[in-house]
Parts: structure tokens; C-alpha cells; sequence
């Protein structure tokens, strides 16, 4: 996700990098995984699991969230973002 | 509202929280730095795939008025809502991609009221960027009152210092983001609002017993079975006769109302018109309508969940009173979710509050310093002049909006009061677009008065309905599809009748603007026919129109 600029011989491009939405996405959605995976293992009351039927609700949706996180980021690396090198760009052009 | 009605949000909440905005204020900051690293911000937003553009169009609308205001009327109406997304939005999203965008993106102008002044001239210009632009202050209201009602639960403050804070942050938040972080932020946005409502509404299906407890105990409750099937939907409409009720849906919410939202709305548009080919442009508004079909499932659902759940719901819907529907979800939250996830939650609600109001005053500023302030009052000052009245506009527009935040709380179901507006502005706008886009005899004073005419008569039916006089025997929503209604019959009559006694423009000047005076090479875009089939704007659109009758049957 590093690895800024790539020119490759005839039609130079560049990957997004950093910029590429999905690495935030894909980061944000996994730490909000790991914080909620902790919690559902040790920070659950019997309070807790009572206001859902049972269901300790951390725990299931940390899992889920980090599974999402996994495929997004597998997705961003497997197919960059490519932006044409900017030559002969117009000014940008919201007011 | 409720005093008893506390979220109780512990460090991993505020943990949470936290880290959404250091994430949202990350995109920001990276923007920025990119853009002085010589790969120009835009340029970048224009190659992005069109997935990005399609959910940043949907998320721009997914602020609280469409949380809020559609889970509200779940636990209101029921599965009726579901109109709002199968008959309203997806319909009218496939008819801008189709239709309408040929005309914005061909023309090459870069906002709506823009087009209205090359086509119409500056009496319409003026009347629809003015109207526009008071729509925009009274929408931030909505977003600035749900923002500081989550603020008053979390924390405990009075209404009005929750108000004026929540107004303070959000200012910080669109100066700090800027318009160049808007895109991005609105797809993580999606994602964050998804991530809090997908097992918000898991967990409340499983604590009311899945989907046969649900449909058990809302047959068992006051709304009855009827709240079950999407037609023909008479609680919603506030129609005696199903057959009107039906026509006022598909006829008021769907294609006037709804039509003249999507179509006519800038801060829709504009996310469309930024794109880097007409294919691109064309398919923004068709990706954006799938996962439009599904957000329903986790916003009405959890309003119809909160309904027969939450006990200051239930029992006062029992008794037949006034409950604070506005309030369904956030009942839900602290019901069902348990530190930690209520964070997510959190989270999800303020970042969609508050991309909603920033997304209604960016509008704001851009319409009121360069369609107005600049074509209007100032012309030809410096371009930092601008951006400084812009800056102006946007502290002013805050401040405003902390008053029509005020309007707002008096409505207790906020889905009523917004209807009512856009039946007052868009409805008319939409006629006057569509008349002047396909008749190219439609002359330039026919363009405002009809404009007037609509918004005035769409006034009118609001003054007689049951808000207002009473003289109607209509009230809530019912009485904003007949409003749009009127508004669109009384538009194109009078622009019609208007036209016929003044003289046309020249027709050399509407090159672009009609559709019979501009070639049809100007619409069509030659890389479209070499994209595979699943870019293509006009199959997505027709497998996108196929999927949303299915659905459409699916509660009958």
C-alpha cells in the first residue's frame, strides 16, 4: 500500500496507495473488529448477555467485522486502484 | 423528549468514537497532502472505480433524515415505508441516470441552478438557487436537531446546548475536511452507518424471535396486519380509499416527488456531473441504486422492531397517543446493544448526522456565493473574494440552522415535515425541468413564473390540509403527495399557458439544453459500447429496474 509511484512502459500509472478508500475502510472496520472481538471475550456481563436473548453481540460482530475487513483489503491488494499520471490536467474544478 | 431515555456509554464507547473521527479527520489530512504532492485531489477522484462515486452518491442522502426520518416511520407505518426506496428513490435514480444526466453532463455545467440559468435565463436561476438554498438551511435544521438529540441522550445536556455545540463541531468538521475529503468520507461513512444498523437489526431479530416473531407481534399490536403488506399503504397516505392511495404513492411520492428529489437536488447531482466520462456519469446514479434497494432491511425493519419492542414506544402506540417515533432507534440501541457495540452505533448515528448537515451547508455555500452572491450582488471581484463569502456563508448558514433545527423538534415525525418541503421546492422544479428539457417552445418566463406558480400552490395545499387550517381532510404525509401533486400539475400548466403568449428563446442558444435541438452524438458516449456489460449504465439500470418490482411484489 506503500508503494507510491509504478511507471510501466507505455501507459504510465500509478497505484492510488494510501489514498485508495478501501485500505481506510478496510482499517478502521478491522480495528473496530479486534476492539469488539476483545470485548465480547472479556468484557461481557451476564447484564449484557440478557439484553439480547443470549447473544453475546461483541463477540459475533467483531468476528464478522474483521472477515469484512479481510476480504476488503485482499480486494484493494489484489486489484489496485490505478490512476493515469497526471501530464496535461486542467485545474481542478469544483468552485 | 423523553428525560428517562440515556445511552450509557462507557471508555471502549468513547474509544470507539474517537477513532471514527481520527480516521474521518486521517482522510482529510491525506487529501490535502496529496493534493501539494502534485497528483491533484480531483484527478484522482475522477479515475475512481465507479463503485466509490455510486456509494458517495447514496451516502451523501443516507444522513439522518433518511435514518431517523425512515425508521421512525417503520415503527409508524410499517413495511408501507418501504415505498420511500422501491417506488420512490430507485425508480427516480435509474430515470436520472437515463434520462436526465445526458442533459447535465452534456450541457457541461456544474450545478443544477447553473443549468436552469442557461436554459430559462436569470429569473428562473434566481428563483431556484434562492429556493434551494432556503431548502438547504431548513434540511440542516433537521440534521442539526437528530445530531444534538444524540447529543442530549449521550450526555445529558440541555436540547439547546446540545444544539449550539453539535453546530460548533460540525463548522470544525467542514472546515477541517474540506469539500476535497467529502467523497472518501462519505464512503467510509456508508460503511460505518452499515456496520452499526446490519447488527442492530440481527440482534433485534433475534430478540423479537426472527422474522415470524416479528410479523406475530406487529399483527398482534395496534397497527395491526396491515402494517405488514407495502400496499395499499392508507395509514402511510392518510387516504380513506385504497385506490387513492395507491395513485397518491405512485403518483406523489414516487414520480413527482421522488423524481424531483433525485433529479433536481444539487447535492445529488453533483456527485454525477464530477465524473470522467458519460458512461461514468450515467452509471454513478445506477450503482448507487443497488445498495439503495437494501438499505430498507436495516433501517425499517429496526424502526418496525422498535415499534413492538421498546416499551415507550409500544404501550403508547397502544394507547393510541403520540409516541416520539424520531426516537425508535436510539430506544432500540439502549435496548438491545451492549458497551462496545453501542459505540459502533454512536458512531454510525453522528457520522451520519453530521455528513448530512455538512453535505446541506456545502451546498449551501456554493449555491449562495457563486449563483447568487456572484451573479447577483458581486461580480467581478477577486477569486479569494468568493472563497472568503463562502467561508461567511458557512458560519451564517450554522447559525441559521441551530434556528430551524428549532422548527424541526415540533414535528413529531420528521418524515412529515420533510416530505412537506420537498413538495414545496422540488416537485415544481422537477415539472419546469422536465417541460423545459423535452419543449423547446417553453420560453424564459415561463421558466420562473411556472416556478413560482408550483411552489405557491404547493404552499396553499399545505395551508388548507390538517397541519395547518384543517379545510382538507389530510394530514401527514398524504397531504405532501397531493401538495406535489398540485405543485407539478399547477407548473406545467402555467408554463405552458405562459409559453404560448411569450416569445421563445433562440433556439441556437438551446443547443445542449433540449432535446430536439441537440445532436444525438453529443448524448452518446463511444467507449460505452466497448465496456463489458456490467459497466454499462443502460443494462445495470434495466437489471437494477427488473430487481426493484421484484421486491416491489414482495409485500404485497
Amino acid at each position: 500500500m506503500s508503494d507510491d509511484t509504478r511507471t510501466t512502459g507505455r501507459t504510465r500509472k500509478r497505484k492510488a496507495g494510501a489514498f485508495d478508500v478501501r485500505t481506510f475502510i478496510a482499517a478502521l472496520i478491522g480495528l473496530y473488529g479486534v476492539i469488539l472481538l476483545l470485548t465480547g471475550l472479556f468484557g461481557t456481563s451476564e447484564a449484557d448477555l440478557a439484553k439480547a436473548d443470549g447473544l453475546n453481540v461483541n463477540l459475533w460482530t467483531g468476528l464478522g467485522m474483521l472477515v469484512f475487513a479481510a476480504a476488503f483489503q485482499a480486494w484493494a491488494v489484489l486489484r489496485p486502484v490505478r490512476v493515469p499520471v497526471p501530464d496535461d490536467q486542467p485545474a481542478s474544478e469544483a468552485p | 423528549m423523553d428525560e428517562a431515555l440515556r445511552l450509557d456509554a462507557n471508555w471502549v464507547d468513547y474509544l470507539l468514537v474517537a477513532l471514527y473521527f481520527g480516521f474521518v479527520l486521517g482522510i482529510g489530512l491525506a487529501a490535502r497532502r496529496q493534493v501539494s504532492t502534485s497528483l491533484d485531489f480531483f484527478l484522482s477522484g475522477r479515475s475512481l472505480p465507479a463503485w466509490v462515486t455510486g456509494l458517495a452518491f447514496v451516502s451523501a442522502n443516507l444522513g439522518a433524515v433518511e435514518i431517523v426520518g425512515m425508521s421512525a416511520n417503520g415503527a409508524n407505518y410499517g413495511i408501507a415505508t418501504m415505498h420511500y426506496f422501491w417506488v420512490g428513490a430507485v425508480p427516480a435514480m435509474l430515470f436520472l441516470a437515463i434520462v436526465m444526466m445526458p442533459f447535465y453532463y452534456g450541457s457541461k455545467v456544474r450545478s443544477v441552478p447553473e443549468f436552469m440559468r442557461r436554459r430559462f435565463g436569470t429569473g428562473a436561476h434566481l428563483v431556484n438557487a434562492v429556493s434551494f438554498a432556503v431548502a438547504q438551511l431548513l434540511i440542516a435544521g433537521i440534521n442539526l436537531f437528530l445530531l444534538a438529540t444524540v447529543v442530549e441522550v449521550l450526555l445529558g445536556w440541555s436540547l439547546i446546548v446540545s444544539l449550539v455545540v453539535a453546530a460548533a463541531v460540525v463548522l470544525t468538521y467542514t472546515a477541517l475536511g474540506g469539500l476535497s475529503a467529502a467523497i472518501y468520507n462519505e464512503v467510509l461513512q456508508f460503511f460505518v452507518i452499515v456496520a452499526a444498523l446490519l447488527p442492530l437489526t440481527l440482534v433485534g431479530l433475534h430478540k423479537v424471535g426472527g422474522w415470524d416473531g416479528l410479523t406475530q407481534a406487529v399483527t398482534e399490536s395496534p397497527g395491526g396486519a396491515e402494517q405488514l403488506s407495502s400496499w395499499p399503504g392508507t395509514a402511510l397516505t392518510g387516504f380513506d380509499s385504497p385506490v387513492l392511495s395507491v395513485v397518491g404513492i405512485v403518483l406523489g411520492l414516487g414520480f413527482v416527488l421522488s423524481f424531483g428529489y433525485w433529479t433536481t437536488n444539487f447535492v445529488e447531482v453533483q456527485r454525477a456531473m464530477a465524473a470522467d466520462s458519460m458512461a461514468s456519469a450515467q452509471s454513478t446514479p445506477v450503482i448507487g441504486a443497488f445498495p439503495k434497494m437494501f438499505i430498507p432491511f436495516i433501517v425499517v425493519i429496526p424502526g418496525m422492531i422498535a415499534g413492538v419492542l421498546v416499551t415507550e414506544i409500544a404501550t403508547e402506540k397502544a394507547a393510541g397517543g403520540e409516541p416520539a417515533y424520531n426516537d425508535s432507534l436510539l430506544y432500540l440501541i439502549r435496548d438491545l446493544l451492549p458497551n462496545g457495540m453501542l459505540g459502533v452505533a454512536i458512531a454510525g448515528l453522528l457520522a451520519s448526522f453530521m455528513a448530512g448537515m455538512a453535505a446541506n451547508i456545502s451546498a449551501f455555500n456554493t449555491v449562495f456565493s457563486y449563483d447568487l452572491w456572484q451573479q447577483y450582488v458581486k461580480k467581478d471581484e477577486p477569486d479569494e473574494y468568493y472563497t472568503r463569502v463562502g467561508r461567511l456563508a458557512t458560519v451564517g448558514a450554522t447559525v441559521i440552522a441551530i434556528g430551524t433545527a428549532g422548527i424541526a423538534s415540533s414535528y413529531s415525525n420528521i418524515m412529515d415535515y420533510l416530505q412537506t418541503l420537498f413538495g414545496f421546492f422540488n416537485a415544481p422544479l422537477f415539472a419546469t425541468f422536465i417541460l423545459g428539457m423535452f419543449w423547446k417552445r417553453m420560453t424564459a418566463t415561463a421558466g420562473w413564473v411556472g416556478l413560482v406558480a408550483g411552489t405557491g400552490s404547493a404552499i396553499g395545499v399545505w395551508v388548507l390540509s390538517g397541519d395547518v387550517l384543517g379545510v382538507i381532510g389530510l394530514s401527514g404525509q398524504g397531504a405532501a403527495f397531493v401538495a406535489a401533486g398540485v405543485a407539478f400539475a399547477v407548473d406545467i400548466v402555467v408554463s405552458v399557458a405562459v409559453s404560448l403568449v411569450t416569445t421563445p428563446r433562440r433556439y441556437d442558444d438551446l443547443r445542449g439544453l433540449v432535446w430536439s435541438l441537440t445532436p444525438k452524438e453529443t448524448f452518446r458516449d463511444e467507449d460505452a459500447e466497448t465496456l463489458p456489460w456490467w459497466r454499462q449504465p443502460t443494462k445495470m439500470a434495466a437489471i437494477a429496474l427488473v430487481m426493484v418490482i421484484g421486491l416491489n411484489l414482495l409485500f404485497l
